[in-house]
């Protein structure tokens, strides 16, 4: 007979016993020992169905396929480019992957992506030795030219989202801000200048507040408290 | 016979007042507050992150790295002078010793875990109030880890065993002193810091390893604590 001794959505410590028995099963951020299931990390309790798995609080960035995120280029070599990712390990951008144009070898790469551009690219493959390849080539991915870029902890950034991009849309609308969140927690924004701040802020309160439930609401209304009405802003 | 009664008035086995915080340095990946009497241990991690230089890289695991200073003045003893010594990469390396085995950092290759264990002041058992915040931090910074770390010092002062020995203690100067700092894993039960400095008896220092594991799991209970406190508010 199983037993779970921990509640739903309770905060867990590394080692502490989340359930006993066999017929439970060991989900992300677990691990069996023997007749007991136990917390691999800190993170917040979640069953799903005879599953038990921790949902991460806090935690740099780990790269996965097919994420969509925020790269800065740190190297320019002979056939690609080295991008920083936010995390422990950088990528690289072969010059096959670079763009739909045809780059003549031995061109100058600079010309396309040189050092310090941020680039919004898509990771492709990441092998066991955390080596990550990323493309160009797809929807919505490109250089970036103005705006500014702020870092937020990569594990609020399915929050800021929302459910089908219901939050991020929002405060798009709202402040009239392009903006693209980066799975690894950085976050590109551009617009007028006082918009981008209060896109900035919101974006801030809703890291802060994560937790909370009825967030949409609350962005919602302090969106519509800060925005000067469209009739303003339409000289 | 000399030593009848605790200089500072404690029961023979009570630990001097502990305060815990997770947090404690927003820019840092984890970090964490420990205090024991008036020894007082900051502990920042970073990481996973790049490690350089390229020859330390392991291709199978990522690396922990600790680094333990106590800063000018900080002691109760003699100055501290600013700077690494002898001591504190001693203590650096026994500190990593008594971490690595809760963490799995297979999952990271080539990359680094850096702690820095701060102590801004000192008096006696610096260590130990380094290892618990050290794996509060490791903990905050959402690295796996199968269970936390949890330490204090142990020891006899002339003829009594005493649990965490204050400065007073240590240097005790009319009687054999002994300290044995002692840290353990608390799930499992099992030792990863065991050191010992003076003298004592096997049969002395079974008893003590006796005694260390009720001690060290008020420990963890506290740092469990201050974990949990961090994120009070997230269980809605």
């Amino acid at each position: 007979m199983s037993e779970i001794k921990v509640k739903d959505k309770e905060i867990s410590v590394p080692g502490e016993v989340l359930a006993v028995g066999m017929d439970v099963l060991p989900g992300a951020g677990t691990y069996r020992d023997g007749e007991k299931i136990v917390a691999n990390r800190l993170g917040l309790v979640m069953m799903d169905g005879r599953t038990v798995k921790l949902l991460p609080l806090s935690g740099r960035y780990m790269p996965r396929t097919n994420d969509t995120i925020i790269c800065k280029v740190i190297d320019v070599g002979f056939n690609g480019w080295r991008l920083d990712t936010n995390s422990a390990y950088s990528a690289m951008l072969s010059m096959k992957d670079a763009t739909s144009e045809f780059i003549q070898r031995g061109a100058n790469l600079t010309q396309y992506y040189d050092l310090g551009d941020h680039i919004v690219c898509q990771i492709v493959n990441v092998t066991s030795q955390k080596l990550i390849d990323v493309t160009m080539k797809g929807p919505g991915l490109r250089k970036l030219k103005g705006g500014r870029i702020i870092e937020v902890d990569a594990n609020k950034v399915p929050r800021i989202i929302g459910k089908q991009g219901s939050m991020v849309v929002m405060i798009k609308d709202a402040t009239r801000c392009n903006i693209i969140v980066g799975q690894n927690g950085l976050i590109w924004i551009d617009g007028e200048p006082m918009n981008e701040m209060l896109a900035i802020q919101a974006i801030r309160k809703i890291s802060a507040e994560s937790h909370t439930s009825g967030l949409t609401d609350k962005i919602k209304g302090f969106l519509e408290q800060n925005m000067p009405s469209k009739k303003i802003h339409q000289d | 016979m000399t030593y009848k009664q605790r200089i500072d008035g404690r029961k023979f086995d009570e630990m001097r007042k502990i305060e815990a915080k997770v947090g404690v340095i927003p820019r840092a990946d984890g970090s964490a507050m420990f205090k024991i009497g008036n020894t007082w241990a900051y502990a920042a991690v970073y990481g996973p992150r790049n490690l350089h230089p390229k020859f330390m890289q392991d291709p199978q695991t990522g690396i922990l790295r600790c680094s333990y200073n106590m800063m000018p003045f900080s002691s109760s003893g003699e100055r501290v002078r600013p700077g690494g010594s002898r001591r504190s990469k001693e203590i650096s390396l026994v500190t990593q010793k008594a971490l690595l085995p809760v963490l799995n950092l297979e999952d990271y290759p080539n990359s680094v875990v850096d702690v820095f264990i701060e102590l801004p002041q000192t008096e006696a058992g610096s260590r130990c109030a380094g290892i618990c915040a050290a794996s509060m931090a490791l903990a905050d910074a959402g690295l796996d880890m199968k269970d936390l770390v949890s330490a204090v010092s142990f020891g006899k002062v002339d003829d009594k065993l005493v649990v965490d020995l204050d400065y007073s203690e240590e240097s005790y100067p009319d009687a054999g002193v002994a300290d044995i700092p002692i840290a353990m894993l608390p799930n499992s039960g099992k030792i990863s810091l065991l050191q010992m400095d003076g003298e004592v008896t096997k049969e002395e220092l079974m008893k003590l390893i006796g005694m260390s594991k009720k001690v060290l799991m008020d420990i963890y209970e506290v740092q469990k604590k201050a974990l949990k406190d961090k994120y009070k508010g997230v269980e809605d």
